[in-house]
Formats: structure tokens, C-alpha cells, sequence
């Protein structure tokens, strides 16, 4: 017990040392993007700014807060219907099997590895000949459709970790398959929903490629117009940290408010492999 | 909860308190044309460029105020996208125009990376008509026009002109170290050899691409214009020993550079001139506007020669914009491209933008001291083409440089890259 | 035939996804396979056949070994990482100990920003300046007296440069693995635990024999994951480097040859060949896992 009893501030000191490790960067981009364009600099880079050049945060949002607007009405839509549609998916592949739905199940898998630079070409092609080229829609659906895999596959394991005995049950109650859904899983499925959520907000939020490639410049999300904050020749620096930091607050906020439900829905399963 | 609540909220208000206060004006064009209605002969002009930020962003916008007022009847829509070179830009266009779906006008280096890309696939027009109306034919320089030509068709109107030949230098650390600005390889090796000893960095370079900028002013001061052109229009030897003696050139000065190189961007790389960590730097004249931003002065803060060994040849690229085949607003396209070529736009844009018209008639007396000498030394230097930025070398052909130049940066094998650059000719390039 | 139905019916609720994936990634791949069977160079479609060419291109290419040597070794240390972090933060946070859900929090919260914005704030911390320009870590470490811990960083001449790049990929992704591990052992029940303590088994050892084994399946989630994000690295690498040969990996290859040189056949040809390396090494684990599901 004793043992115990030193080995406690030994763990504390480590785990303050990760800590640290994990908020220098923070650091980094918090004080440069307080400080005003002459004191960035490279060589005093760990110095405390001179004031709180607040005008980097109003000139970055400025800059930044119609693409956060367009943001939002791309990333919660896009995140609520991949979330369904993967809830769907999970629930057929882990407790309806049909044949050959394990092929099926990871082909569709295989599709988290394609690189996406290599089909831009003929998704911009597909887009517009579908005419959706230019606004939100367009994005949200490429992005409900590449979410597919991953979304499927945590909730497949999670529903695979309720027992079976509930569809069972529902059976002999006389619901059929969407019945079961309905009053059965879906109540139980928010742990499962936790994790995809916050998943597919983050990856839809922070996502560059789809968001330049297939948005004209007024439905641009606020990644591509943080990139336009850097310009091609010289980068403010402080004003584009501030950015980031304004860019990244989104989903800080929702890791910082879910954030143990994240880890409650992983407990429940949703990636135990 | 209340910890976790209580932190929400504070990181909400802080997203809040930085919306409070007095809102900049937006960016001209970025939001849109909300609710405009094309009028006859009106409608939406999207032009698209790279110019987001700093003194581009600002000489564009002063241009597009300039069409405002001349085209009240058009809307322009400023579809700029950031990235270095423009590579975000360029594949969002080549994406679209795989659409069939161009914009009004794109931006692009005159030179053969419009007409190597563009005009080999058909997708820009030829502008001799305007050209005539506008009577730029006499306006433009005349070694101007071939390099933006192919067959007799011109395709590009340029807006400025960028000097890629400028040596910068810090003039107190000259003075302090007794050198003289070098006018050719020796020079300029001996004092670096002198600067390395007293602690400095002699020269100061930045990422990848200012490296293939440094190449191709070495290239350029050592075996001089009339080769350095016959080995861009297939004509030349690029196993020659004057390609040879160019490139252990380049690795004697690579020997001279500060070991972070590939960390700077070109502005960083410059601020250790400006700082006085290191004497020289070749880069672009856009270094002036760096320069002046940071309050130094002409002659006294910081300094410019020609790179050494080209004296008297101006290497230059030039920011053009073009007429998609299939533009969506035809009228919309000519009054932009008119306005770009116009004296009007090109006072409006260049000063801003820190370069000089391609004009040959703008008003010395709205440009600074090293434009003035810039736009003198443009009307009597020989003009050839800069590499790095899009004039000499298609982007087939450049890439490949690219990657033997990259190869090149860390084995330091001079024979391999040498064989490379003539491999890359013969395969991409002129030499076919 | 109520059972009919119901499959006919689960069949049908999964197609939209079915002909989704058939379209926007086979679909796609298709296509793409094709063009890295053409000359397709310059921004005008030639779908000319060549065979197999680009792909003897790329196997002669010594910028493309230098991409296999760079994924190689990236992959293996990130994954290797990763995991090992995320484990020990797992097992740190396990201990129940005053401030979990703060310490939680910090080790979770990178995973909220983009890679780019990672990227940005790292090439300022593994600045490799020296001398009188000392900056990011370097100088930390310098004026905390550890000049041992002074390096080039990610400027480290080949082939480790690469390996500096992990840590702002571990510093964002570790959070992630550490969810994942927590959850896995606060899922192993605390009778099982006890039993073994009453046993006499201690800590160390309860953690060697009763919890790492029941987490291997939560570590070949992990590897699922973290494998496609660290097999597809772009953001991160051009955020820090621009794009740096030495540093050069197959997505940043791609992009520069399809986008900035329209060799769009070599292009797609340095994707196919992606493709095919990650198949190789995901069809074995998907039809494993396969099997050992239909075992239980």
C-alpha cells in the first residue's frame, strides 16, 4: 500500500508531463495569434504577446464567418444522415444476415481506403451531371456517401454487442425488421450515435478536398476560406493562428461537451473491433 | 457537468467576443452576388486567380474596382483560392473545366504554362482581335508577345511583370564584412566565403520551389541568355559542359545556405537578410514589398542587384488572364480581359501589387524607386523567361525538373541530375 | 416466407448504400484503373492504351521508392506509437486518479482540429534553426539546459526525416487510441480483476494477463482506423514541409503530378498501385476477423 502511495504523485507527474506535451501546441497557436504582425517572429515564438491583440480574432472572423455558417449547414445534416444511414446499415449487417452480406460488408469497408485526389475527375463529373455541383447539397451527399463505411462499421460492432435474444424477442411479439428497429434498437442506440456523431462532425468539419473541389465561393466551408486567410505569398501569421483557433472551436466545443459520452459509447462497443 | 458546462460556454463566448466590434468590409465579391439581377449584356463575371491575401489580394481588388466603374452592367465574382502557385486553384479548374464548366477568367503565368496546358487541350481562345482593337500590339514589349504566342496566336493578356533576377543583399552587412555587391560567380563566391567565416549565413533560401528559383538565375548567369533560351526551345545541349559548370554552380552555392532552408517560406528566407543573419538572397523583386513592409528603406535597409552573371537580361513572369473556350458570359469576359490590358487597370493593379506593367506606357511616378529602375531596365534588358514560374516550361516538363532538382537537393549528384534535366527534356519537353 | 420477405427487405434497406459505394468507389476506382492504363498527360481525356508502362514507370521511379520507403516507415512508427501512447494514457487513466476527465479531455481535444491546422502549429515547434536563430522546441529545450534534445527535426537527412513527422500524427491520433483502449478495459469487469488481486496477482501482472488480451480486438479496430488515415497522410506533411521531396509520400506524389503536371495516367497509376498495396494487407485481416466472428 505503500508502494501505492508513491507511485501516486509519480503517475500524477507523468500524466501532467503528457499534458503539457498535448497543450504546447495550443500555446503556440494561441499566444502568436494575440500577438501583432511585427512581435511574430520566429525566435521569440514562446514569448507571451505584448497585449491581446484582439483584432486578429475580429479580423479572422471577419474573414471566416460566412464559410462558418456554411459550414454548419454542411457538417450537421451531413453528420445526422450519415449517422442514420450507417445505423440502418449496422443493424441489417449485424443482425439480419443475408447471403454473402460479410463480402458485401467488406467491400463496403474497402471504401475507407480509396484515395480521394485519384477520383476527384470523375466525382466533379458526376456531380454536375446530377446538378449539384457548385452548393451544400452536393457536399453533404458525397460526404453521407464516403461516411458510409466507417459509420457502418461502428455500428455494426456496436449493435453486434446487444445479444440477439432482443430480435428474438421482437420476433415473437410479431414486429418485423423495421419494427424492431424502431422500438427496439433505435432507443438503445445511443451510445452508438454518440461516437458517430462526433466522429463524422469532426472529419466533415476539418475536410479540405471535397470542400474546394466541389463548392463555388459563396458555399465554401470555413476550411477552404482558413486557407485563403494564409494567401500565396506572405502569411500573417497571427491572424491566420487566430483563425485556426476560431476555425477548430466547433469542434472543440463538441468534444469538450460529449466528450465523456464519447467515451461511454465506446465502452458500449461501437469499436471493439 | 458544471465544469464541462461552465468551459462550453466560455469557449461560445469567446467564439461570440471576437464577433464584437466594428466588422471590417468584406472582401469585394466573396459573398456572392446576392440577389443581382443580370441586366441585358450584364450578368455574373467569375474570375478566378490565387491572389487572396496581402498586397495581391489588395492590387486585385483595385483592379476590379476599375471594372466596376468601367462595367457597372456586369457583376464580378472574386473566386480566389489560396495555396502556393496556385496548386489549389489549379486543380479546382482542371476539375471544372473537366465539367465543362469554366469560369469567366482564370489567371495563370503567361508562358508555357497556359499554353502548354490550355491550348493543348483547347480550352483558351486566341486573343489577336483584342490585341488589335486595343492596340496593345504596340504596347507591349516585342519579345513579350512571341513568348506568350504560339503559331501566331496570342492567348494571354498580362497584367505585370515580375523580375526573377534579383539578388537582395543587406548593404550594412556588406559594409561590415568589405564586400562588394558581386557581379558574377567569383565574386560572389569569394565573398560568400567570406561571410561563412565571419559566422554568417551568406545566402538565405527558402522551400523547394525558391531552390528551382535560385537554379534556373544560376543556369541563367552562367551560360547567358542565348543558351539559356536554345535550351528551352529544344535547340540546346543539355549535357553541354556549360550545363555542367552551371549546376556544380548551384551546389557550390546550395554549400552556402542556411541548413533550414526547407522550413522558410521565401519571406522568412528574406527576413534573415533583413535581419542581417544573412547577406543575400535571390528571389523575385515581390521581395521589395516585403522589404518596404518592414519599414526598411531603399539602398539603406536593404538592397538590389541583378542576380550575378545577368546583368543586362531581364528574366521574367508574367500574371495573365485568359478567354476559356465556352465561358459562360462571353461580353463578361472581353470587359474583364479588356480592363486587365487597360492602362487604367494595369496603374490601378501594379503599384499595389509591387510589380510593373506590362505596358509600356504606364506613369513612372505612381511606382517606387526600384520599380522606376525596374521599368527601365524591362525596356532596354533581353527578356527571357523564368522557369520556376511558368514561362519556359510546360507543367509536364517543370514537374519532372522539379523532382530531379528535389532528388538532386539531397544526394548533391551532380552527374544524375544533370542526366535527369536531359532525360526530363527529351521526355517532356522541347527536346522531342 | 415471412423470413423471405425480411431478408428481401433487409437486402433493400441496405441497397442505396450498396449502389452508393458501387458507384462512388468502385465505380470511380474503375475509372481510374482505366486512365492509369492510358497516356493520359495534359488536361484533354486520351484514354490511348498502354498497358502496363506507367506502372513499370513507377516501379523505376526513385521518387516513388523514396514515397515507399517514407510510407513505410511513417506507417509502422505512427501505428507502433499510437498505439503503445494511447495504451499507456489507457492504463495511466485506469488508476483512477483525481482529475480523469481533465486529463481526458487534453489528451482527447487534438483530435478536434484538422490536420492542416496541426501541421501549422507543429513546423513552428520542429523548427530547426541553429545558432542565434534558435526557435520551436529547440530553443524550449535549450533554455531548459536539455541541448541534448536539440535536433534537425523533420530536416534530418534521409531516410528518418520522415519519422519526425509522426509526433504531430501521434499528438493528434493518440487520443483517439486511448478512448478506444479505455473503453476496452473499464469493458473488462472488475470481478474478473478482483478475483485475480484476491488471487494474489498483482497490478502488473492482472495488466499482462487478463487485460491486453482481451484488448486485441480493440487494437485491430485501431489499426483499421488509424491505418487508412495514416496510409492517405497529405494535410500534415505539405502543412509542415511544403512539398519536400525527402518527405515526399504517394498522396503528395499524386496530387503534384496529377494537378500540378496533368499527368493524369501517372497519377491515377500511383493511386491503383495504393490501392492494390492496401488491399494486400487489409483482405487478410478482414476475412480473419470474418472467420473468428463465425467461430463464436
Amino acid at each position: 500500500m505503500t508502494l501505492r502511495r508513491l507511485v501516486r504523485p509519480l503517475l500524477y507527474l507523468l500524466l501532467l508531463l503528457l499534458a503539457v506535451f498535448y497543450l504546447l501546441p495550443v500555446y503556440v497557436l494561441l499566444v502568436t495569434g494575440l500577438k501583432s504582425f511585427a512581435e511574430v517572429n520566429l525566435q521569440t515564438m514562446w514569448n507571451l504577446p505584448s497585449g491581446l491583440h484582439l483584432d486578429n480574432f475580429r479580423e479572422a472572423f471577419d474573414k471566416l464567418w460566412p464559410h462558418l455558417k456554411n459550414s454548419l449547414l454542411l457538417t450537421l445534416p451531413a453528420a445526422g444522415l450519415s449517422a442514420a444511414l450507417g445505423s440502418l446499415n449496422g443493424y441489417v449487417f449485424s443482425k439480419w444476415r443475408f447471403p454473402g452480406a460479410d463480402r458485401i460488408f467488406g467491400l463496403i469497408l474497402f471504401g475507407m481506403f480509396i484515395p480521394y485526389q485519384s477520383i476527384l475527375i470523375p466525382l466533379v463529373q458526376f456531380i454536375n451531371s446530377i446538378g449539384l455541383y457548385g452548393g451544400l447539397p452536393g457536399l453533404i451527399l458525397v460526404h453521407i456517401i464516403y461516411g458510409i463505411p466507417i459509420t457502418t462499421l461502428i455500428f455494426r460492432n456496436y449493435y453486434a454487442t446487444l445479444p440477439t435474444e432482443i430480435v428474438e424477442a421482437g420476433r415473437i411479439d410479431g414486429a418485423g425488421l423495421l419494427g424492431i428497429y424502431r422500438w427496439l434498437l433505435f432507443p438503445l442506440s445511443l451510445p452508438g450515435f454518440v461516437v458517430v456523431l462526433i466522429w463524422q462532425f469532426t472529419s466533415i468539419w476539418n475536410e479540405f478536398l471535397f470542400a474546394i473541389i466541389l463548392t463555388n465561393p459563396s458555399h465554401w466551408p470555413v476550411t477552404v476560406a482558413l486557407n485563403n486567410l494564409a494567401g500565396s505569398q506572405i502569411v500573417e501569421w497571427n491572424v491566420q493562428m487566430a483563425g485556426a483557433l476560431l476555425a477548430a472551436l466547433p469542434t472543440l466545443v463538441v468534444y469538450v461537451v460529449l466528450g465523456r459520452y464519447f467515451l461511454r459509447g465506446l465502452m458500449a462497443g461501437a469499436l471493439k473491433g | 457537468m458544471g465544469k464541462r458546462t461552465w468551459l462550453a460556454w466560455a469557449l461560445l463566448v469567446a467564439l461570440i467576443a471576437s464577433a464584437c466590434g466594428p466588422a471590417a468590409t468584406p472582401a469585394p465579391g466573396t459573398e456572392g452576388p446576392a440577389g443581382t439581377e443580370p441586366s441585358a449584356g450584364g450578368g455574373e463575371v467569375e474570375v478566378f486567380s490565387w491572389w487572396t491575401a496581402g498586397g495581391e489580394a489588395e492590387g486585385l481588388a483595385a483592379m476590379v474596382e476599375v471594372f466596376n466603374a468601367e462595367h457597372p452592367e456586369f457583376t464580378l465574382v472574386n473566386a480566389a483560392v489560396a495555396g502556393g502557385a496556385g496548386t489549389n486553384a489549379r486543380a479546382v479548374l482542371a476539375t471544372r473545366l473537366s465539367a465543362n464548366d469554366p469560369p469567366a477568367s482564370w489567371q495563370g503565368h503567361a508562358g508555357q504554362e497556359l499554353i502548354g496546358t490550355y491550348v493543348a487541350a483547347g480550352q483558351i481562345q486566341p486573343l489577336n482581335d483584342l490585341y488589335e482593337a486595343e492596340g496593345w500590339l504596340e504596347l507591349m514589349p516585342e519579345t513579350l508577345i512571341p513568348l506568350i504566342s504560339q503559331d501566331g496566336n496570342i492567348y494571354s493578356v498580362p497584367v505585370n511583370i515580375h523580375r526573377a533576377n534579383v539578388l537582395w543583399y543587406n548593404p550594412e552587412v556588406l559594409a561590415a564584412n568589405s564586400i562588394e555587391v558581386p557581379t558574377n560567380a567569383e565574386e560572389f563566391f569569394a565573398a560568400a566565403a567570406t561571410l561563412q567565416a565571419a559566422g554568417l549565413t551568406p545566402l538565405a533560401m527558402g522551400e523547394a520551389w525558391t531552390a528551382m528559383h535560385l537554379f534556373e538565375t544560376v543556369l541563367l548567369g552562367t551560360v547567358g541568355a542565348d543558351t539559356y533560351n536554345a535550351l528551352w526551345d529544344g535547340t540546346g545541349d543539355w549535357n553541354s559542359p556549360e550545363v555542367t559548370e552551371a549546376i556544380e554552380h548551384f551546389a557550390a552555392a546550395l554549400d552556402y545556405t542556411n541548413s533550414d532552408a526547407s522550413t522558410l517560406t521565401w519571406d522568412q528566407a528574406a527576413q534573415l537578410v533583413a535581419d542581417g543573419d544573412a547577406a543575400f538572397t535571390v528571389m523575385g523583386d515581390w521581395a521589395e514589398g516585403f522589404f518596404k513592409g518592414l519599414g526598411l528603406t531603399p539602398m539603406e535597409g536593404f538592397g538590389w542587384a541583378p542576380a550575378p552573371g545577368t546583368d543586362g537580361v531581364f528574366q521574367f513572369l508574367s500574371d495573365s488572364f485568359v478567354l476559356p473556350v465556352g465561358t459562360p458570359n462571353p461580353e463578361g469576359s472581353s470587359a474583364w480581359l479588356t480592363v486587365a490590358g487597360s492602362k487604367a487597370g494595369q496603374e490601378a493593379f501594379n503599384p499595389i501589387k509591387g510589380s510593373i506593367c506590362a505596358r509600356t506606357d504606364c506613369d513612372p511616378s505612381l511606382f517606387d524607386e526600384y520599380l522606376q529602375s525596374a521599368m527601365q531596365d524591362w525596356t532596354t534588358d533581353v527578356v527571357v523567361g523564368s522557369l520556376t514560374h511558368g514561362v519556359v516550361a510546360n507543367d509536364n516538363w517543370k514537374a519532372e525538373i522539379n523532382t530531379a532538382l528535389g532528388l538532386f537537393l539531397a544526394d548533391r549528384d551532380v552527374a544524375v541530375f544533370q542526366s535527369a534535366l536531359a532525360t526530363a527534356c527529351a521526355a517532356t519537353g522541347a527536346c522531342q | 416466407m415471412r423470413r423471405t420477405r425480411e431478408r428481401l427487405l433487409a437486402v433493400a434497406l441496405v441497397s442505396p448504400s450498396i449502389l452508393a459505394i458501387a458507384i462512388f468507389v468502385y465505380g470511380f476506382i474503375g475509372w481510374s484503373a482505366r486512365v492509369s492504363l492510358s497516356a493520359w498527360q495534359g488536361l484533354l481525356p486520351n484514354y490511348a492504351w498502354v498497358g502496363l508502362a506507367n506502372y513499370a514507370q513507377l516501379l523505376r521511379d526513385r521518387r516513388f521508392q523514396i514515397d515507399m520507403r517514407n510510407t513505410a516507415i511513417f506507417t509502422g512508427l505512427f501505428l507502433a506509437a499510437c498505439l503503445l501512447l494511447g495504451l499507456l494514457l489507457a492504463i495511466l487513466l485506469d488508476q483512477r486518479l483525481k482529475g480523469e476527465g481533465l486529463f481526458r479531455s487534453v489528451f482527447l481535444f487534438p483530435m478536434a482540429i484538422s490536420f492542416i491546422v496541426t501541421g501549422v502549429a507543429w513546423r513552428w515547434l520542429m523548427n530547426p534553426a541553429t545558432g542565434t536563430r534558435l526557435s520551436g522546441l529547440n530553443l524550449l529545450f535549450h533554455n531548459l539546459g536539455l541541448d541534448g534534445l536539440v535536433s534537425a527535426w523533420h530536416t534530418t537527412p534521409p531516410p528518418w526525416g520522415i519519422a519526425f513527422i509522426v509526433l504531430p500524427a501521434v499528438w493528434q491520433m493518440s487520443g483517439f487510441t486511448m478512448a478506444l483502449y479505455l473503453a476496452g478495459i473499464r469493458g473488462i469487469s472488475d470481478e474478473l480483476r478482483e478475483a485475480a488481486r484476491v488471487d494474489g496477482a498483482n497490478e502488473l501482472q492482472i495488466y499482462r494477463h487478463i487485460v491486453l488480451p482481451q484488448l486485441q480486438p480493440v487494437t485491430l479496430s485501431a489499426v483499421i482506423v488509424l491505418g487508412h488515415i495514416s496510409l492517405k497522410i497529405f494535410d500534415l506533411i505539405v502543412a509542415i514541409s511544403g512539398k519536400d521531396i525527402r518527405l515526399d509520400v504517394p498522396s503528395i506524389y499524386m496530387w503534384t503530378i496529377t494537378f500540378d503536371a496533368n499527368n493524369f495516367a501517372r497519377g491515377a497509376a500511383i493511386g491503383i498501385f495504393m490501392l492494390v498495396a492496401v488491399s494486400l494487407l487489409i483482405v487478410p485481416y478482414l476475412s480473419f476477423s470474418g472467420r473468428t466472428e463465425e467461430g463464436t
